[in-house]
């Protein structure tokens, strides 16, 4: 009877082939590949942009400042946190929107090694890709700009990596999302409240009390990895590193016991 | 081998599966028969640990499903030809599946073969018609060479020759000491494909018997009459337990009486007989009966198809 067993003795599943799964999974797909090429061309593209205004700005402060020539540089990473969040929806949450999941999760009955490969796959490749456009960024922007900085300046080289890693942690945030909502259009919008509107509703909304607290919001945590330098009372770039990654914890935690408990 | 025990899936205050017991044994194809709505493809769902039982245990091969350290190698699934990334080829769909537990590429290009995808195996599989989809599911239930085939309604969407493929295909398989399980709601499918069938309705066990058993068991052999004096003849064999229908003029049909039985009334009475044929019912009309009787019960058990469950 066992025919099988003998034609393939060595077959099993490991975590490691789970992760090759997802990167077949991950090159396979056009909108991936292209999502992931928008979110460079924005990133890069609003850094070059910013970049050519440094200087000619207004003075005293008004203008497009940014942090000096590094922030310009690296400016678009707010907006390509949205596309990289995006591209980790759509990863995750298109299993689910094209049925597919039931697919992976017969072929990985125990779940949770398909979460962890989707997520370490999709963070190697962000963020090998994000720190190369974060270089090139950085690099075009100080030749670009008025008295630009140089890659020995405090603060640079880690604003460039943090850079790197917020697109990365958006990206899994989106993982994370499009795992828990099990749903595309969900998953992104509530990325887009949680990385864009939040703090900016919040700072409207709050008394200014409750300043310290604003700062605590994802967003805002974000920002102060990407900063050269922090202004008074937002958090400084490690606090600001733990509490971002603590909210990646939270979502993908929650996202995890969703996929292990939930029907398929 | 499948052993399900017990099995129990509620969604709420509906029941979707009541404690449905069985075994699919290697080496047949085993038809699960049941109208839709029925429960089989939750059934099927449990099977995999897509969906978690809500109490009682399926295994596979002693197992549970999750518990196999190459699942892919215990079963192949076809669950829902749509369980497939529209935007992605259907070779590299094969190929990432495949990736999960070390199936050679070799093997990807062999099913596609076997199914006989190789002109569109590069195109993306969101523009596959739903005959072309179910080929693509079937490639992925044949990757790991698995001992256990679970196969949803796979004849769904494909063609006449396309139909015959996988009729010939289960029936090989199991040749080859498979397990074929294999879900309709066709049964004129099932008779021409099947040996053994489980039977449910309304999430409950009605039948898990043989083909030939299931048919002598849930419907009577009826016997077609012919004569020219076919007004005497009712009268003759009309009587307590024997159901007599006119067909057309100078025809009745007979439930409850045997043909040798009518024949001999028949010449006793001297009365030319011009037809007498036993009419075996089709699995077609068994199944309707029996799902008319789950309809008609429902929590209580029809005695005579409990025995029949038992007997099997």
């Amino acid at each position: 009877m066992s025919t099988v067993a003998l034609r393939y003795p060595k077959l099993k599943i490991t975590q490691a082939r789970v992760m090759k799964s997802e990167w077949i999974k991950f090159w396979s797909l056009r909108s991936t590949v292209v999502t992931l090429a928008i979110s460079v061309a924005v990133f890069i593209g609003i850094g070059l942009l910013a970049s050519s205004m440094v200087g000619g700005g207004a003075p005293d402060g008004r203008g497009p400042d940014l942090n000096g020539p590094v922030g310009a540089s690296l400016a678009g990473v707010n907006l390509a946190q949205l596309a990289f969040a995006t591209l980790g929806v759509l990863f995750m949450a298109g299993e689910y929107s094209t049925g597919m999941i039931r697919s992976s999760l017969s072929a990985v009955p125990r779940r949770l090694p398909v979460l962890w490969a989707k997520i370490a796959v999709f963070s190697g490749v962000v963020f090998v890709i994000a720190l190369a456009a974060a270089a090139i960024a950085f690099t075009g922007g100080q030749a670009i700009a008025d008295g630009g900085a140089s890659w020995s300046d405090p603060g640079v080289a880690r604003a460039v990596i943090g850079s790197a890693f917020v697109l990365t942690g958006s990206g899994v945030l989106g993982i994370g999302l499009g795992a828990l909502l099990r749903s595309t259009p969900a998953a992104i919008s509530t990325v887009f409240g949680v990385l864009f509107l939040l703090s900016g509703i919040a700072g409207l909304l709050l008394p200014d009390s409750w300043s310290t607290v604003v700062e605590y919001f994802p967003s805002n945590a974000a920002s102060s990895i990407t900063a050269v330098t922090t202004s008074d009372g937002s958090l400084g770039p490690w606090a600001g590193l733990t509490v971002f990654v603590g909210y990646l914890a939270a979502v993908v935690a929650a996202a995890a016991w969703r996929l292990k408990r939930s029907d398929a | 081998m499948i052993e399900v025990n017990e099995l129990t899936k509620r969604y709420g205050s509906k029941t979707a599966v009541d404690g449905l017991t069985f075994t699919v044994k290697p080496g047949i194809v085993t038809g699960f028969l049941g109208p839709n709505g029925a429960g089989k493809s939750t059934t099927m769902r449990m099977i995999l640990g897509l969906d978690r039982p809500t109490s009682g245990t399926a295994t596979v091969n002693g197992r549970p499903y999750a518990q196999h350290s190459a699942p892919l190698q215990q079963v192949g699934a076809l669950l829902d030809a749509k369980a497939v990334h529209t935007g992605r080829s259907a070779y590299h769909h094969l190929l990432a599946m495949a990736a999960t537990t070390g199936i050679p590429k070799s093997r990807v290009e062999e099913v596609i073969d076997i199914v006989g995808l190789h002109e569109v195996a590069k195109k993306r599989a969101g523009g596959f018609s739903l005959g072309m989809g179910q080929r693509l599911g079937i490639a992925s239930a044949l990757l790991g060479d698995p001992e256990v085939l679970i196969l949803d309604e796979p004849t769904n969407g494909l063609d006449p020759e396309g139909v015959l493929w996988i009729r010939n295909l289960m029936r090989d398989l199991a040749a080859r000491g498979r397990t074929v399980f294999v879900s309709s709601h066709l049964m004129s499918e099932m008779a021409l494909t099947a040996e053994h069938l489980v039977v449910v309705g309304k999430g409950r066990l009605i039948a898990d018997v043989s083909v030939g058993e299931f048919i002598e068991q849930a419907s009577h052999d009826s016997v077609l009459v012919r004569s020219p004096r076919s007004v005497e003849l009712h009268d003759l064999v009309a009587g307590p337990g024997v159901t007599v229908v006119s067909v057309e003029r100078g025809a009745f049909e007979v439930t409850g009486m045997s043909a040798a039985d009518i024949g001999e009334r028949a010449a006793t009475a001297g009365i030319p007989l011009h037809e007498l044929t036993v009419r075996k019912p089709s699995l077609e009309e068994a199944f309707m009966e029996l799902t008319k009787d789950a309809v008609e019960y429902h929590a209580v058990n029809s005695p005579e198809l409990a025995t029949a469950g038992k007997a099997a």
